[in-house]
């Protein structure tokens, strides 16, 4: 326990003082605050003389002031805040010999890996949860509307489910810095899960969704919402996706089923949403339940996957 | 010279095909240092990496202090101080901060650790440069840094894998002085691996030859050149006398 407390501090300290993270910080600072700034004054302008609709403080992080929204920055930017605090965690000590040093102390060896990730999470947690706060800080300067009860739930369950999602990709590259010895192939290693995940996996899904049709029969309806369902469940294995999903659907109250999508069309869909009342939090979180589930799952596998073969590794390949 | 610290009975690691301990057996006494010489691939780092439990045996039994390395490797690698080869350092910490750092991972409470922080830096000759990065430490007070490591941590038995390796004659002689230390003041038992046999025996009374994985000899320097040389040759070097076994091998 004395141990992981140890290797906890000096991870942690590690992360707060190197320039990679400091650069890493002040991008996301940067691009954050340019999107809050670009979407609240949107929303000030388009609001100004009616009345606030409901949940226009969620607008913040869903509406994309330009070109994207927060929530789809964090989707693709998060993996690689990930990748870049762990693709070298430990293959950089095998290399540079300190790792068989602290070995050689009387600490378990799960103490040097839980240690490490454990610091990672709480790097990630604390730039997610400040990021946030100033969104919300310059939100409501900005835009002059205090959030509900119910919007400040949600961010906060967004903002959880964020952390994990970035969770899952420190963990890909704490995998690939145990299962490579060169630094330079772990974080291409990392970057090509990413890439995959987030270009290949939601195309692929598209052309296995085609595949599926027989020709001639392209235009039946029963036949393109099978399509559709297809190419969502495929994409569905990419966390990108999950994550996606699951988050939107947290800070959209209008947003009723992730299945809404395959039932009827875009503009059909458009409208229903707008004219219906939006979902009280617990419906919300009713549907991303599972979503959340398996974005914890597969955090939770990547994790115990490492923790493995450290921990099997043979120390003279460490 | 008569309580074991370390014994081993037909210790053997195999790695694959190959098997680069092969049965083993030795014993290293208290308050000796014992020197593990043989060339490279002969198996040396491998008996210190199973005695520290970091590396099981794949046969054989090893016993530190009496403590069973593969069963209870955290009490063994609380009581053992260990040199690595190469020595890694976090080289953006200083000197204060790394041994620090190891002292927490031992345990011990921070006044202590203070004290014997700043008398280890002043031991090894480091205590000027105690706030430097150790990324612009020299080879030699890279060395130091190391031994000042195990004054932190006073343990029993010390394993020293090639200290000297790539130092000038001066940073070496100082080494070699710490070493002495090391035995004389903490009475530490050390086991030395080293291909700088001149050291050796001018450090160790009993050593050990290992050859592609065996034990080909181990004892007195003088009792080992009583075998190969005959009786009335004590005087043979033990550059000679491992010259010697390594032909015959
Ligand atoms: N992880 C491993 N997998 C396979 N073989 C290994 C592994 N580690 C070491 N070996 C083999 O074990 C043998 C003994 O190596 P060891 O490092 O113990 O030798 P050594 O006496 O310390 O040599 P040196 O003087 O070069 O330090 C070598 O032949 C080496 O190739
Ligand atoms: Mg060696």
């Amino acid at each position: 326990m004395g141990g992981l407390k140890v290797i906890f501090k000096k991870e942690l300290s590690d992360h707060f003082t190197s320039y990679r993270f400091l650069i890493i910080f002040s991008l996301i600072w940067m691009v954050s605050l340019l999107i809050t700034y670009m979407v609240g004054t949107s929303i000030r302008d388009e609001l100004s003389g009616v009345t606030k609709p409901k949940y226009v403080f969620l607008l913040l992080f869903m509406s994309s002031g330009g070109f994207f929204s927060f929530i789809q920055f964090v989707a693709f930017f998060g993996p690689l805040i990930g990748v870049i605090l762990g693709f070298d965690l430990i293959n950089r000590e095998k290399n540079e010999g300190t790792l068989s040093r602290v070995l050689a102390q009387p600490i378990y060896r799960d103490a040097v890996i839980n240690g490490k990730f454990l610091a990672g999470v709480v790097t990630i947690s604390i730039m997610m949860t400040s990021i946030v706060l100033v969104i919300s800080g310059l939100g409501l300067k900005v835009v002059g509307v205090v959030p509900g009860i119910d919007e400040i739930l949600r961010i906060v369950i967004y903002l959880v489910i964020s952390i994990v999602y970035i969770s899952f990709w420190l963990g890909i590259a704490i995998l690939f810095s145990i299962l490579f010895r060169s630094v330079t192939t772990s974080a291409l290693a990392s970057l090509a899960a990413w890439i995959f995940f987030t270009f290949f996996v939601p195309l692929g899904a598209g052309i296995a969704a085609k595949s599926f049709v027989p020709p001639g029969e392209a235009d039946k309806t029963e036949i393109i919402l099978k399509q559709l369902s297809i190419q969502r469940s495929v994409s569905l294995i990419s966390p990108v996706s999950l994550y996606s999903e699951a988050s939107s659907t947290i800070i959209d109250p209008t947003k009723k089923t992730t299945r809404a999508y395959v039932l009827m069309g875009p503009f059909e869909k458009l409208s229903i949403e707008r004219f219906s009342g939006p979902l009280p939090i617990s419906q919300s979180l009713l549907i991303v339940i599972p979503y959340i589930i398996s974005i914890v799952a597969i955090t939770t596998i990547c994790f115990a996957v490492s923790y493995t073969v450290f921990l099997r590794q043979e120390i003279r390949s460490l | 010279m008569s309580v074991a610290v370390i014994e081993t009975q037909n210790l053997t690691k195999q790695y694959g095909p190959q098997k680069a301990v092969d049965n083993v057996t030795f014993n290293v006494y208290e308050g000796e240092i014992f020197g593990l010489l043989g060339p490279n691939g002969a198996g040396k780092t491998t008996i210190i990496l199973m005695l520290l439990g970091l590396t099981e045996p794949t046969s054989g039994r090893a016993r530190v202090l009496g403590v069973d390395p593969t069963r209870d490797a955290i009490k063994v690698k609380g009581m053992i101080g260990y040199m690595p080869e190469n020595v890694g350092f976090y080289n953006d910490m200083n000197a204060i901060q790394s041994l620090k750092f190891i002292g927490e991972l031992n345990g011990i409470p921070k006044d202590i650790l203070q004290e014997r922080i700043e008398s280890a830096l002043k031991t090894v000759g480091l205590d000027q440069d105690a706030k430097k990065k150790i990324g612009a430490y020299s080879r030699g007070m890279r060395q130091r840094l190391a031994i000042a490591e195990l004054l932190i941590k006073e343990p029993k038995v010390a394993f020293l894998d090639e200290p000297t390796l790539g130092l000038d004659p001066d940073a070496t002689s100082r080494v070699i002085e710490l070493i002495e230390t090391l035995r004389k003041e903490k009475n530490m038992t050390i086991v030395l691996c080293s291909h700088y046999l001149e050291m050796v025996q001018k450090l160790c009374n009993r050593v050990a030859i290992m050859i592609k994985g065996k034990m080909v000899a181990q004892g007195e320097i003088e009792k080992l050149a009583r075998e190969k040389f005959g009786i009335g040759q004590e005087e043979y070097t033990l550059e000679e006398i491992y010259m010697r076994y390594f032909m015959e091998a």
